[in-house]
C-alpha cells in the first residue's frame, strides 16, 4: 500500500518527506518503499513492532545507515543524508533509545561531542544552562554521565540536539526508561517544543503515549507501510490491531489468593560494590510462595541488576540474607542454587544467557547440566544435549533451522524463548526472569507469557523484574518497585494503579516503608 | 571499487579448515617476493628451505624434534586462548621445567637409574606451573595483566638459568663454558630410531594432543573454558568459577610448557646452557593460532613451523641465508592467517557499498 | 658525591626516554580503544630503521624520521589487520612483535656491532656549564627533549582540545561515537599509527643515543614495560613520565650496583627492572575502582558498525 505524495498545492511545504524508501539486511527486507511525510510542527508517531523497520528508517534519516533506493526531500528539495553531521547541518537531532553518552566524560563534554562546532567551554556551559531552564531540563553540565539518573541522561541527550537548534526532532522509544511522571514531563516538553515550529518523528511501541502525544501516526508492519492515522480519533486497539496485523491474544492469569510456602525469602540484603557504576542495594526484603507471580518494577539502574546477581548467586552475601525452599542460600554460587531449584532467565540473552557463537546444543548445557544429567564423570552427554535441545525447540515452537544453529543465528524472540524453555524444562520450583519480553514480538511475548502463568499455576514461584508497567500488570498477583536501591512493600495488583506503581518509581514512597532512606527522597 | 565486507549469519565451517590453507599459500608467495628482493634466486631459497630438510630420513626425524616442544607448549597455550587467558611466558615456564628437570638429573649425577626420567618429567611439569602460578595468583588476587606478568617472568627464568650455568652448576671439567655437566645416561630422552635423534618425547607429544582434544571436545572443564572465553558474562551467569579455570589454564599450560622445556633439555640438548630458551614458547603462540587453537589443527601446525626452523638452518648453510628470515616468516604466517580469519565470519563482496551492514 | 647523584640522575632521565617515547604513544592508541601488543617489535623495527637511516644519510635527524616511519608501518599492518579485517587486538599485537624481532634481526644483520657516534648533545652556551643544573637540564640531546615536549602535548591534545575529547570518546564507547557520526576506525588508525611512530621513535633512543649501536632485541623487553607503564599511570600522560623516570632509575641499579661492588651475582641485578613491572602492574591492578574509572571502556575490542 502506498499513500499519495505530498507536495500537493493546499499542504505548506512538508519538513522532510521520504519517498519510496528501501533498506535490506542479508535475509530480510527492513524497508521495502516506505514513504512518509512531517509537516513543521507536527508531532508524528511512527508505530510499529520490534523489527517493524522504525529504527531502520530513522536511522537512514539521520544518516547513519544509507538507504538501497529511495529519496529524502528536506523542505521540499533532495537532499543527501551521508552522515549524522550532514543530518545536523540540516537541522535533524536525534535521541537514541540506547543512549548513546559517554560515561566517564561530564555532561557538557557529552553535548560538545554532539555539536559540530563546539564553543568555548564556558560560553558552552552558560548556553546549556540557558536552554535547559527554557525547557525544564535540569541537568548540572559538570557531572559524569555515570553519576546521572536514566532521567537525567535522556535530558543530556535532548539538550545535545536542542543546543543545535533543531528543525526536526527524532526521538527512538524514549519513555521506555521513565516513570510515567517523568513522561508526562518529557511530554511538556516536546509540545513546547512543537509550537515553536519544531517537528517531531516520535518513535514507539506504546499506543496510549502516542494517542495523548501524536496528532499524526504512521504504522508500520514487517518493512511496510501499512496505515496512517490520526491516533487521537481511533482506539488504542485499532492502532494494535493495525501493528500486529490481527487480533491481539493477551494472556490471562487468574490471581492466586492462598497464601502457599514461600519458596523465595530475601532479609535485609544490602551490597557493597567495588564497581563505581553500580546501585547499592539498601535493605531489601520481601518474599515469593509458591504460585505467585511477584513483579518488581522501577526505572533502570535503580539496583535492580544488583539484585538480579544477588539472586542468582553471581554475587553472594552472608548466608542468610537470601533463602531458596527453606534454606539459607545466600553463600551459594549460581549452581549450588540451581541444585536447590532456582532457575534463571538473564535480561540480556545473547551474551549472557546464550552464548552467540555456540550452537542450540551447546547452550542448553549452559543452564541445566546439573539438573538433567548432561554431564557424567566430567564428560558431557552430547547426545543427550542434541535431545534436550530439540524438546526445547519442539515444545516452545522456537523457530531455527535446528540444535546445530548458533544462538546468534536466532531472533530475539526465538532464542528468548528457546532461553525460558530451557529453564522452564529443568522443573525449577522457583524462577527468576529479568525483562523477558524486552524487545520480543507481540507473539514471542504472548508465548512467554502464558509460559510464565503456567509455571506458576504449577506450583512454582515466579519473579519477574521489568521495566515495562503492562507486563507487570498484565502478569503478576503483587508488585513491587525499586528505586535507589531499595524495595518498596509489593502491593497485590489489584490495590494499586500505575499512577501509584509509577509514583513509587519516581521515589515517592510511603513514609512508612521509605523509613531511613528519607534522605534520597527528592 | 572497493571490496567490503558482509558479515555472514554463522561461521563458515569450510573456512575454518581454509584460512589457514591460505595463509601458507600467501606466505609462500610474500616469501618468494622476499628472498628475490634479499638477492637470492627464489626457487633454489624455497628448495633449500622447504624441501631439503625432509628429503632424508635423519631430516624427517630433526622435524619430528623440533615439533616436539612446539606441540607441547601449543597444546597448552591454546586452551588457555579459549578461554581468553592470555599466558605469553611459555618461554619462561619452559626454562623453569627445563632448570627444575635438569637439575634433578645433575643432582643425582653419577647415581641415577631408570627413575629418574620420570621424576624429571615430573619435576619439569612442576616447574613450569610453578613459574606459571606466578601470573595466575597475581592476576586472579590482583587483577594483574597475565600477559605482562607471564611475559615479565621470562626474562627472570632466562636470567635465572644464566647464573646457574654461569655459577651453581656450572660443569666443573668444562673449560670455564657457561654450561651444565652432560647428563648420565639415564637421565637422557631414550631414541627411538637409530640414525636420527628422534625420541621419547615425540610419542608423549601426541599424547598430550589426545588428551587436549578430549579435555576442550567431550568434558565439562573444556565447556567451561571455551564459554568463558567466548562469553565472560555466560560463564557467570552459569556460575562456572572464573578464578579456578584461571588457575586451571595457567597451570596446565604452565606444566606443559614445562615438560617441553625438560624434554628438550634431555633430549637434543642433554644438558643445561644458556641457550635452552630457543623462542619455542613465543613460537607456541604462533603454532597454537595456526592450529586453530585445536589440538589436531596445533599438531599439523607444529610440523609446518619446525619445518620453517629446519628450513632455516638448511638454508643458512647452502645458502647463506641470514638466519632471522624464520622468524620474519613465522611472523607472515601469523599475519595471513589473522588476515584471513576474516572469511570465516564475512563475505568479502566488490561492488558499491549500500552503507553498513547491520540489522535495524 | 654531589657528582655521583648528578651523575645517577642524568643516566636516569637517559634510560627512562626509550620508555617515555614508547608509552606515551601507546597511551593515545588505548584511549582510543586499541590495544597494541606489538610495542616490541616495533621499537624494534624503529631502533633499526634509525641505525640504517644514520649509517646510510649520516644524519641524525633522517635517522630518527626513518625511525619514527618505520614504526607507524609496522603500526599500519596492525591496524589493517585489527580495524580493517576485524582481527583480534592481543593475537595481532603478538604476531607484530614476533615478526618485528625476526624482520629487525634481518634488516640489522650486516650493521650487528658497528658503532657509531652518539646523537648530539644540545648544548645550551653558558646554562650547561652550571654545575648540577648545568648537565641535569640543558645537556641532552633532541629526542630528551622532545619526548618530554611530547608528553607535554599529549596531555594538552587530551585533555583541552576538541580531537582529544573525540579520541577519548571513541575510546570510551565507540557505538555512541558512530551513532553521532564520529569516524571511529579513521580515529582509532591515526592513534594507532602515532603510537607506532612514537615506539619507532623510542627504538632509536637506544640504537642511536643509549647504546649507539645495533644489536638483536636490543630493546630486552622495553616494548612490555612500557605498555605496563600504561596501567601504572592509569592512562594519564603525566604519570607517564613519573614511571618512566622511576623504571629509569631501576634499570640504573643494575649497573650502578655491580660498579659499586655489591655483592650479588649480575644476573639478580639485570632481573630487578623486570620484578619491579611486576610489582607495580599488582599495586595498581588491585584497586579495581581506579582502573575501572580509568581505563577506557572499549580498549581492546573489534569495533563492528552495527548499524
Amino acid at each position: 500500500m502506498t499513500f499519495p505524495n505530498a507536495g500537493s498545492q493546499e499542504r505548506p511545504v512538508p519538513r522532510l518527506e521520504a519517498r519510496g524508501i528501501t533498506k535490506g539486511f542479508p535475509g530480510t527486507l527492513a524497508n521495502d518503499h516506505v514513504d512518509l511525510v512531517l509537516d513543521p510542527g507536527e508531532i508524528h508517531a511512527l508505530l510499529g513492532e520490534n523489527g517493524a523497520g522504525k529504527s531502520t528508517l530513522v536511522k537512514i534519516i539521520y544518516g547513519v545507515l544509507k538507504a538501497d533506493s529511495g529519496t529524502l526531500l528536506w523542505e521540499g528539495r533532495p537532499v543527501t543524508i551521508a552522515s549524522p553531521a550532514d543530518a545536523r547541518r540540516l537541522g535533524i537531532g536525534m535521541v537514541f533509545q540506547h543512549f548513546s553518552l559517554f560515561e566517564s566524560l561530564t555532561a557538557a563534554e557529552n553535548i560538545a561531542l554532539g555539536l559540530d562546532s563546539a564553543p568555548r567551554p564556558r560560553d558552552l556551559a552558560a548556553r546549556i544552562r540557558e536552554v535547559s531552564k527554557r525547557y525544564g531540563l535540569d541537568v548540572d553540565p559538570d557531572r559524569h554521565v555515570f553519576s546521572l539518573s536514566v532521567g537525567e541522561r535522556q535530558r543530556v541527550e535532548i539538550l545535545r540536539c536542542l543546543l543545535q537548534e533543531p528543525k526536526l526532532l527524532i526521538m527512538d522509544e524514549p519513555t521506555s526508561v521513565l516513570t510515567p511522571q517523568e513522561v508526562s514531563r518529557l511530554f511538556e516538553t516536546l509540545r513546547q517544543l512543537a509550537d515553536e515550529g519544531v517537528t517531531i518523528l516520535y518513535i514507539s511501541h506504546k499506543l496510549e503515549e502516542i494517542r495523548s502525544l501524536c496528532t499524526q501516526a504512521t504504522v508500520l508492519r514487517g518493512g511496510r507501510i501499512v496505515g496512517a492515522v490520526d491516533p487521537r480519533t481511533v482506539s488504542a486497539r485499532t492502532l494494535a490491531e493495525m501493528m500486529i496485523g490481527g487480533d491481539l491474544v493477551v494472556p490471562a492469569h487468574e490471581p492466586v489468593e492462598s497464601a502457599h510456602a514461600p519458596r523465595l525469602v530475601v532479609r535485609n540484603l544490602s551490597s557493597t560494590s567495588d564497581d563505581p557504576f553500580a546501585t547499592e542495594l539498601r535493605d531489601v526484603s520481601f518474599e515469593v510462595r509458591a504460585g505467585e507471580i511477584l513483579g518488581i518494577a522501577g526505572v533502570a539502574g535503580n539496583g535492580q541488576a544488583e539484585l538480579l546477581a544477588a539472586l542468582s548467586g553471581e554475587s553472594t552475601t552472608a548466608a542468610d540474607h537470601v533463602e531458596i525452599e527453606g534454606q539459607a542460600a545466600g553463600h551459594l554460587g549460581p549452581r549450588a542454587r540451581r541444585a536447590l531449584g532456582l532457575a534463571f532467565v538473564p535480561e540480556e540473552r545473547l551474551g549472557r544467557g546464550a552464548v552467540p557463537e555456540m550452537t542450540l546444543a551447546e547452550n542448553a548445557i549452559l543452564g541445566g547440566a546439573a539438573s538433567r544429567g548432561l554431564v557424567r564423570s566430567g564428560v558431557i552427554d552430547g547426545q543427550g544435549a542434541r535431545a534436550f535441545a530439540d524438546r526445547i525447540i519442539d515444545l516452545f515452537k522456537v523457530a531455527t533451522r535446528g540444535h546445530g544453529a548458533e544462538a546468534r543465528s536466532l531472533s530475539g524472540g526465538n532464542l528468548q524463548k528457546f532461553i525460558i524453555g530451557r529453564e522452564i524444562l529443568n522443573k525449577p520450583r522457583l524462577l527468576v526472569a529479568a525483562a523477558p519480553t524486552w524487545g520480543v514480538d507481540a507473539g514471542a511475548a504472548a508465548a512467554i507469557h502464558q509460559a510464565l502463568i503456567d509455571l506458576a499455576a504449577d506450583g512454582a514461584a515466579v519473579l519477574v523484574v521489568s521495566q515495562d508497567l503492562d507486563e507487570l500488570f498484565a502478569l503478576c498477583d503483587r508488585i513491587a518497585v525499586m528505586f535507589h536501591g531499595r524495595l518498596s512493600h509489593p502491593q497485590p495488583v489489584g490495590q494499586t494503579s500505575v499512577e501509584q506503581i509509577g509514583l513509587l518509581m519516581g521515589g515517592l514512597f510511603d513514609r512508612s516503608e521509605a523509613g531511613k532512606g528519607d534522605r534520597d527522597v527528592a | 571499487m572497493w571490496p567490503r565486507l558482509v558479515p555472514r549469519g554463522e561461521a563458515s565451517p569450510v573456512m575454518v579448515w581454509m584460512t589457514p590453507v591460505l595463509a601458507v599459500a600467501l606466505t609462500l608467495l610474500a616469501g618468494t617476493a622476499l628472498f628475490a628482493a634479499l638477492g637470492y634466486p627464489p626457487g633454489r631459497a624455497l628448495h633449500a628451505y622447504f624441501v631439503e630438510p625432509v628429503s632424508t630420513f635423519y631430516g624427517l626425524g630433526e622435524l619430528a624434534v623440533k615439533a616436539t616442544p612446539l606441540t607441547l607448549t601449543a597444546v597448552g597455550l591454546a586452551i588457555g586462548f579459549r578461554a581468553n587467558v592470555w599466558n605469553i611466558g611459555a618461554e619462561g615456564q619452559l626454562v623453569m621445567g627445563a632448570v627444575l628437570g635438569g637439575g634433578l638429573a645433575l643432582a643425582f649425577w653419577g647415581e641415577e637409574g631408570p627413575w629418574l626420567m620420570p621424576a624429571m618429567l615430573l619435576a619439569g611439569i612442576l616447574g613450569g606451573a610453578l613459574w606459571a602460578a606466578i601470573p595466575a595468583f597475581l592476576r586472579t588476587r590482583f587483577n594483574a595483566s597475565e600477559i605482562l606478568v607471564s611475559l615479565m617472568m621470562v626474562y627472570v627464568a632466562t636470567l635465572f638459568l644464566n647464573w646457574l650455568v654461569h655459577g651453581p652448576w656450572r660443569d666443573p671439567e668444562g673449560f670455564n663454558f657457561p654450561q651444565s655437566r652432560m647428563f648420565g645416561n639415564d637421565a637422557l630422552m631414550p631414541v627411538l630410531f637409530e640414525g636420527t635423534r628422534l625420541h621419547l618425547g615425540t610419542p608423549i607429544a601426541f599424547a598430550v594432543v589426545l588428551g587436549g582434544w578430549f579435555l576442550l571436545a567431550r568434558t565439562f572443564v573444556g565447556f567451561q573454558i571455551k564459554v568463558l572465553g567466548l562469553t565472560p558474562a555466560a560463564a557467570s551467569y552459569a556460575g562456572f568459577d572464573q578464578r579456578r579455570l584461571i588457575w586451571f589454564c595457567l597451570l596446565l599450560s604452565g606444566g606443559l610448557a614445562g615438560l617441553a622445556g625438560v624434554i628438550e633439555a634431555a633430549g637434543p640438548v642433554g644438558q643445561l646452557t644458556p641457550a635452552i630458551p630457543q623462542g619455542y614458547g613465543f613460537t607456541a603462540i604462533i603454532v597454537a593460532f595456526l592450529g586453530r587453537l585445536h589440538p589436531l589443527g596445533i599438531l599439523l601446525a607444529a610440523l609446518l613451523i619446525a619445518l620453517t626452523y629446519i628450513g632455516g638452518e638448511s638454508a643458512q648453510i647452502t645458502l647463506q641465508l641470514p638466519i632471522a628470515v624464520t622468524g620474519v616468516f613465522q611472523g607472515m604466517l601469523l599475519f595471513f592467517l589473522l588476515a584471513t580469519d576474516v572469511l570465516i565470519r564475512y563475505r568479502v563482496r566488490w561492488g558499491a557499498p549500500a552503507g553498513e551492514a547491520g540489522r535495524a | 658525591m654531589l657528582e655521583t647523584v648528578t651523575a645517577l640522575l642524568i643516566a636516569t632521565i637517559i634510560a627512562a626516554t626509550p620508555l617515555l617515547l614508547a608509552a606515551t604513544g601507546e597511551l593515545v592508541a588505548e584511549k582510543s580503544g586499541v590495544l597494541n601488543l606489538g610495542v616490541e617489535g616495533m621499537m624494534l623495527v624503529g631502533a633499526v630503521s634509525g641505525f640504517i637511516g644514520v649509517q646510510v644519510t649520516g644524519s641524525g635527524t633522517l635517522g630518527i624520521v626513518a625511525a619514527a616511519l618505520a614504526g607507524a608501518l609496522m603500526a599500519l599492518v596492525f591496524a589493517f589487520l585489527t580495524l580493517g579485517l576485524k582481527a583480534n587486538q592481543v593475537a595481532t599485537g603478538l604476531a607484530l612483535t614476533l615478526f618485528g624481532i625476526g624482520l629487525s634481526a634481518l634488516m640489522g644483520k650486516d650493521f650487528v656491532g658497528t658503532p657509531h657516534d652518539r646523537l648530539p648533545q644540545l648544548a645550551v652556551p653558558g646554562l650547561s656549564d652550571l654545575p648540577v643544573i648545568g648537565p641535569l637540564l640543558f645537556g641532552h640531546d633532541a629526542l630528551v627533549y622532545l619526548a618530554l615536549a611530547l608528553v607535554a602535548a599529549v596531555h594538552w591534545f587530551l585533555y583541552h582540545t576538541r580531537r582529544g575529547l573525540v579520541l577519548r570518546a571513541v575510546g570510551e564507547n565507540h557505538d555512541a561515537a558512530h551513532a553521532i557520526g564520529y569516524p571511529v576506525l579513521r580515529i582509532r588508525l591515526m592513534a594507532t599509527l602515532f603510537g607506532g611512530a612514537m615506539s619507532g621513535l623510542g627504538g632509536a633512543y637506544l640504537s642511536l643515543a643509549y647504546t649507539p649501536q645495533w644489536a638483536e632485541n636490543m630493546t630486552a623487553g622495553r616494548g612490555w614495560i612500557a605498555l605496563a607503564l600504561v596501567v601504572f599511570a592509569t592512562w594519564k600522560p603525566g604519570r607517564v613520565l613519573v614511571g618512566a623516570w622511576l623504571f629509569g632509575g631501576v634499570t640504573l641499579g643494575q649497573l650502578y650496583g655491580q660498579g659499586l661492588g655489591i655483592p650479588v651475582p649480575s644476573q639478580f641485578m639485570a632481573m630487578l627492572p623486570y620484578l619491579a613491572t611486576v610489582l607495580v602492574l599488582v599495586a595498581i591492578s588491585r584497586d579495581r575502582v581506579r582502573i575501572r574509572l580509568n581505563a577506557p571502556a572499549c580498549i581492546g575490542k573489534t569495533f563492528h558498525p552495527a548499524a
